[in-house]
């Protein structure tokens, strides 16, 4: 299922919403907000990443859906009802916490089996879900141990079915893979996507690592300053950031500032810092100003050929530093009047300039993106 | 001994000064057992030492005596009841104060482990004066409430102490797995800080058993407790019975300060 496609032919918000966010709000202390008007819908089986830095209000907006902070304004509806007011505990989610959160003093069986008996499921019937939930993350062999014999790994995995053997419809996840080593973190990326596909559960992802949330999103949310800047699909929000905390945040950027002089076919021309003029795609820009900026990724920066290329920019600079990086090179430019720019370039394209010479460069206009502030 | 090759003469000097007091410390601290324990076990009816010939018969004396038996009664029904007291309520106050949205927990806590530095004759006469109004004196409940006073404040800062390293993600998970917060807390929270609740409870039974100020203010005869038997045995006839209830008493210290340090190295592995 496509959700970004959903969302664009929906006239007005979805009735299949999961979960609602209506103006939700949240203070600690009644003068600073840590969430600010929220409003999100979060879709049936749908893969849902808060993204963003510390303090941004994702994992605040997590704990309102779970039940463990009330909203100071707003509602949370889940499945068409609100919820604030309604305890954790009778709310049938999933919870998977980023330190794990197993009962050090039980089994790993024991651990999955315990939301078992707050719905009457007990004896065998309850063993054999315990069986069919350790299998489902490959533990069968491990129900007998406690959890502080368990590695990392394996303990996440005890946690994921904990969360999901009472078969909720809803599973939240507060920066599950943190504690991990990167390999193990990327294996468990794979297995967590695949176990919401396939059981077509509905997840809420609380991360801060944007790798992680374009992995395993269906859309991101990316929160800052206790608001959503964007939400969208993984590959709009790489390819079209909607702003310039957006672009600066999800991968590699040059921000580069720059005035706006006017319009040419849709396209937007722009004077740089130096003088040079450029072209740049600016689907989300109004008015005019001169408080812009261009945003380009450096793997969209290659060295210039003999002759210009329609539809590309081409600039000048002085290549300052050179650090191999196997498959490519990456090059620190100084251009457009003292910036430095960062460009990706392949390995052996490198070979043919020389540091400290001004060598042309180019870039096509479509991956340059004006961005308002 | 443990010095490395490079020491000075001058340091192995220190270091041996050290040593010495060292020992010295806890030689004095511990000094009461040698003269104590020896006399309890002495054939004559005065204090000599060294013990010319060994015999039980203070301690049958002891077992024998029915106002001995009354006392150590009355001790385990009181410090049993104060046990029970202290250690509910010292619990349920270290969990409302550990909580980090919980108002004014600096000063609640600071009146909660009063007790514990007011001087105790003053807590003995404030008790006395103000039980009697309530016909509380020389009751054996007036004394339980005193001594659960005077024992709170042990379990309130031994239970603190591990809720302070409880991870409360825990009783998170259990309410999001569907637990009430009164069954999360039964078998989630007080399981994993048993340790802190029963070093608590093992404190408030010491202090019950072995306080003496207190209980001589509130107890008449009936409710004469093991301390204030021996107070009074020294004041009239002066008897090395004496001596075998202190090794008694002496000996339950020793048993549960051990129960408590194996509980603490157990918990660190």
């Amino acid at each position: 299922m496509n959700f970004s496609q959903r969302m664009s032919l929906a006239t007005d918000r979805p009735v299949d919403a999961l979960v609602r966010f209506e103006d939700v709000k949240k203070s600690y202390d009644g003068i600073n907000f840590v969430v600010k008007d929220l409003n999100l819908d979060v879709f049936r089986g749908e893969f849902l990443t808060m993204l963003g830095p510390s303090g941004s209000g994702k994992t605040t907006t997590l704990m309102m859906l779970g039940g463990f902070e009330q909203p100071t304004l707003g509602h949370i509806l889940l499945d068409g009802k609100p919820v604030e007011r309604l305890p954790p505990e009778k709310r049938n989610i999933g919870f998977v916490f980023q330190n794990y959160a197993l009962f050090p003093h039980m089994t790993v069986a024991e651990n999955v089996a315990f939301p078992l008996r707050y719905r009457g499921i007990t004896g065998a019937a309850a063993k054999e879900k315990v069986r069919q939930a350790l299998g489902r993350v490959s533990l069968e062999a491990l129900g007998d141990r406690r959890p502080a014999q368990l590695s990392g790994g394996q303990q996440q995995r005890v946690a994921l079915a904990r969360s999901l053997v009472f078969e909720p419809a809803l599973v939240l996840m507060d920066e599950p893979l943190g504690a991990l080593d990167k390999q193990l973190r990327e294996r468990m990326q794979i297995e967590i996507k695949q176990l919401q596909t396939s059981l077509g559960i509905t997840m809420v992802y609380v991360t801060h690592d944007q790798s992680e949330a374009l992995t395993m999103s269906d859309r991101i949310a990316v929160f800052h300053d206790g608001r959503i800047q964007q939400l969208s699909d993984p590959e709009t929000l790489y390819n079209a950031p909607a702003n310039r905390f957006v672009a600066s945040f999800i991968g590699e950027n040059n921000s580069l500032p720059c005035t706006l002089l006017g319009w040419e076919g849709g396209l937007a021309v722009v004077r740089m810092a130096d003088g040079t003029t450029l072209k740049a795609a600016g689907a989300n820009v109004s008015g005019m100003g001169v408080d812009m900026s261009i945003s380009i990724r450096p793997e969209n920066i290659s060295l210039a050929g003999q002759r210009p290329h329609a539809g590309f920019n081409r600039f000048s600079g002085m290549a300052r530093d050179v650090f191999f990086l196997g498959d490519h090179m990456r090059l620190s430019i100084e251009a457009f009047g003292g910036q430095l720019v960062t460009a990706r370039i392949p390995a052996l394209q490198a070979r043919h300039f020389a540091l400290g010479t001004d060598v042309a460069f180019e870039c096509s206009i479509s991956e340059c993106r004006l961005l308002e502030e | 001994m443990w010095l490395p090759s490079y020491t000075t003469p001058s340091e192995r000097l220190m270091r041996t000064l050290v040593l010495a007091f060292a020992v010295a410390v806890l030689l004095f601290l511990i000094a009461p057992l040698f003269i104590i324990v020896p006399l309890s076990f002495s054939k004559d009816p005065f204090f000599t030492l060294p013990v010319r010939e060994y015999s039980l018969r203070w301690y049958a004396d002891f077992f024998g005596n029915t106002r001995w038996m009354n006392a150590i009664f009355n001790s385990a029904v009181v410090a049993v009841m104060t046990t029970v007291l202290a250690t509910t309520l010292g619990t349920l106050a270290a969990l409302g104060i550990s909580r980090a949205d919980f108002p004014a927990r600096r000063l609640i806590m600071a009146l909660l482990i009063a007790p514990m530095i007011v001087p105790i004759v003053i807590v003995a006469v404030g008790s006395y004066l103000f039980f009697g109004q309530f016909g509380l004196t020389n009751t054996r409940i007036g004394l339980v409430l005193a001594h659960t006073a005077l024992a709170t404040p042990f379990v309130v800062i031994t239970v603190t102490a591990t809720l302070s390293t409880y991870d409360t993600n825990l009783t998170r998970a259990a309410l999001s797995l569907g637990a009430s917060p009164s069954s999360a807390f039964f078998h989630v929270t007080l399981p994993n800080i048993m340790p802190g609740v029963v070093s608590g409870a093992i404190f408030a039974f010491a202090i019950s058993f072995d306080e003496v100020v207190v209980a001589l203010f509130m107890t008449a005869a009936e409710q004469r407790t093991l301390p204030v038997q021996m107070f009074s045995g020294i004041r009239d006839q002066i008897n090395p019975t004496i001596m075998a209830a202190a090794t008694l008493l002496l000996a339950l210290s020793i048993i549960l300060f051990t129960i408590l340090a194996l509980m603490t190295r157990r918990r660190v592995k």
